[in-house]
């Protein structure tokens, strides 16, 4: 009867008990097995002929102080691009998909145009479509061109926008037609119906593999370095270039992978929430 | 005056004809329900009727006024004809209390307080009074078919169509949905509902149609469709269901 009052049975308290002490020799094994194997990789790569040699030009304390401040400031670069170009994209993703969705023969050409469009862009490699609008579009000397770096970030946002509409419509393909039929016999426009019962839907579904393609996309921002703009991994490459040391890569690699763990624990959170809420949990 | 006219109704999917010249009209404060064998189209002119698909053929009326017209617009339809479904089809990712209201506030520019007002109102109606702040996941099949019930009936509507909507509930759930209806029917609600649930159409039933090859080939009050039809379909349809037990 009472939930809060049960007091267990002695099977119930020998079952615990074992289960506590199952788990405190998991602990201890994996504690273990863990240090050993530690212990092997490090005596492995610092008991290696050349790692030395190794340590010296990829791994020097010194040079890596001198770089930080050029990289750094190449990294707010990636940021500030990062922020702006997902935002972009994700909002250009999701109209491209939204117009794909369009039922009737008036929106014709609008579906075939975004139809066009992610054909396009998800066939195109990024490099091409950044050297068309950072070198080819300011040759036309036009009045009031943006400067390269928006450019560049748009070269971004017109890429990743195509992957992103195809996660996108992936999702709103995803819900199933009984939805809609209940939203719409509530009297909801087709509009509303996205809006408020589809979209959410589809969003939750399929913010794992866009949170994905935005942990992509962070690493490709720093391609419109190409075109001029200093990020983090073009500030590397120069200050190997001046001290013939490739630290600085090393660092840059570090700094990288420390801006994408909080964005990939995410994703992985996103992930194993949603596989928990599909299998009912 | 008639709330619902059917004249010849056509619907054919491919070449498959489901309705075939169908005729059905319902009262003001009527209880129709459909029978008929599996696939004989009660999901179909359920679905026509609420303008979820496109007739081939045939006039539909509402209140006299002629909703198949194509310039008609059906959301303004549709807002005046509830629909339950089979499967429920509540919106997951909300609450039952944002599921009723969300018709409310949204196509009936409520203000959301006197919307929620009138939702619990009905969810205390139906004994779901604390369920109002629970997800779709964690309600019990007989309880999701009741919200999905009160999610319709928020619109006032003028038309109640049901279509089947004990088919998925375990037996013992059965009865709380069937006792809602019986409230409805005795509030004056006009109904059409398809069903399998041969004694309970009985009961509740002003009039039972028994639809074959596209059309109502049999209609009349329960005791007599059901209990002594001319039709030899009806005749057939019926032998079979009492040999599965089920009458
Ligand atoms: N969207 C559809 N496309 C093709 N065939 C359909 C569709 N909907 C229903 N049908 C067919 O129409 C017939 C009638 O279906 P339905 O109205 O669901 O029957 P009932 O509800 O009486 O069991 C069935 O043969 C079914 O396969
Ligand atoms: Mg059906």
């Amino acid at each position: 009867m009472n939930v809060l009052h049960h007091i267990p049975s002695t099977a119930q308290q020998r079952r615990t008990a074992y289960r506590r002490r199952q788990t405190v020799r998991s602990v201890l094994v994996a504690a273990t097995s863990t240090a050993a194997l530690g212990t092997l990789l490090v005596l492995a790569v610092t008991g290696a002929p050349g790692w030395d040699r190794v340590r010296e030009s990829f791994l020097d304390p010194a040079i890596a102080r001198d770089a930080l401040p050029a990289v750094l400031s190449g990294l707010w670069l990636n940021v500030r691009l990062l922020v702006c170009c997902a935002a972009g994209a994700l909002l250009l993703g999701l109209v491209i998909a939204l117009l794909r969705t369009l039922r009737g023969p008036v929106f014709f050409p609008v579906r075939a145009l975004a139809a066009g469009y992610t054909y396009t862009f998800r066939g195109l490699p990024l490099i091409i479509v950044l050297y068309v609008l950072t070198l080819g579009v300011p040759g036309l000397r036009l009045q009031g061109m943006p400067p390269v770096l928006v450019l560049g970030g748009l070269a971004l946002v017109l890429t990743y926008g195509g992957y992103l509409a195809e996660v996108f419509r992936a999702g709103i393909e995803s819900i199933h037609p009984s939805q809609l039929a209940a939203a719409r016999s509530l009297g909801l426009t087709y509009r509303q119906t996205m809006r408020h019962v589809v979209l959410p839907q589809a969003v939750r579904r399929v913010a794992p593999p866009l949170l994905n393609d935005v942990v992509a996309l962070q690493k490709d921002v720093g391609l419109v370095s190409l075109a001029g703009p200093i990020d983090a991994v073009r500030a590397a490459q120069i200050a190997t270039a001046e001290t013939f040391n490739y630290t600085p890569y090393i660092l840059a690699g570090v700094l990288f992978v420390l801006l994408a763990i909080p964005l990939i624990a995410v994703t992985d959170w996103v992930t194993l929430r949603s596989a928990r809420r599909r299998s009912g949990g | 005056m008639d709330v619902l006219t059917c004249r010849g109704l056509r619907k054919e999917f491919g070449d498959h004809v489901v309705l075939d010249g169908l005729d059905l009209t319902v009262g003001e404060h009527q209880v129709v329900a459909l029978i008929g064998a599996s696939g004989s189209g009660k999901s179909t002119l359920l679905r026509c009727v609420n303008l979820l698909e496109d007739l081939d053929d045939g006039v539909i009326e509402l209140d006299g006024e002629d909703i198949s017209d194509p310039r008609v617009d059906p959301d303004r339809v549709r807002r005046r004809i509830g629909m339950v479904f089979q499967s429920y089809n509540l919106f997951p990712h909300l609450s039952v209390l944002e599921n009723i209201t969300l018709a409310p506030i949204r196509v009936h520019r409520r203000p959301r307080a006197e919307a929620e007002a009138q939702a619990r109102e009905l969810l205390d109606r139906m004994g779901l009074g604390e369920k109002a702040h629970a997800y779709p996941d964690r309600l019990s099949g007989g309880q999701q078919q009741r919200v999905a019930m009160a999610r319709a009936l928020a619109n006032s509507p003028r038309l109640m169509l049901l279509d089947e909507v004990t088919s998925a509930l375990d037996p013992e759930l059965v009865g709380e949905v069937l006792s809602m209806i019986r409230d409805l029917k005795a509030d004056g609600m006009t109904m059409v509902l398809a069903t399998h649930e041969m004694g309970f159409a009985r009961e509740v039933a002003d009039q039972v149609c028994f639809l074959d090859g596209g059309r109502v080939v049999e209609a009349g009050p329960p005791e007599q469709v059901l209990g002594d039809p001319t039709h030899p379909r009806t005749r057939q349809f019926l032998k079979r269901i009492i040999e599965a037990g089920r009458l």
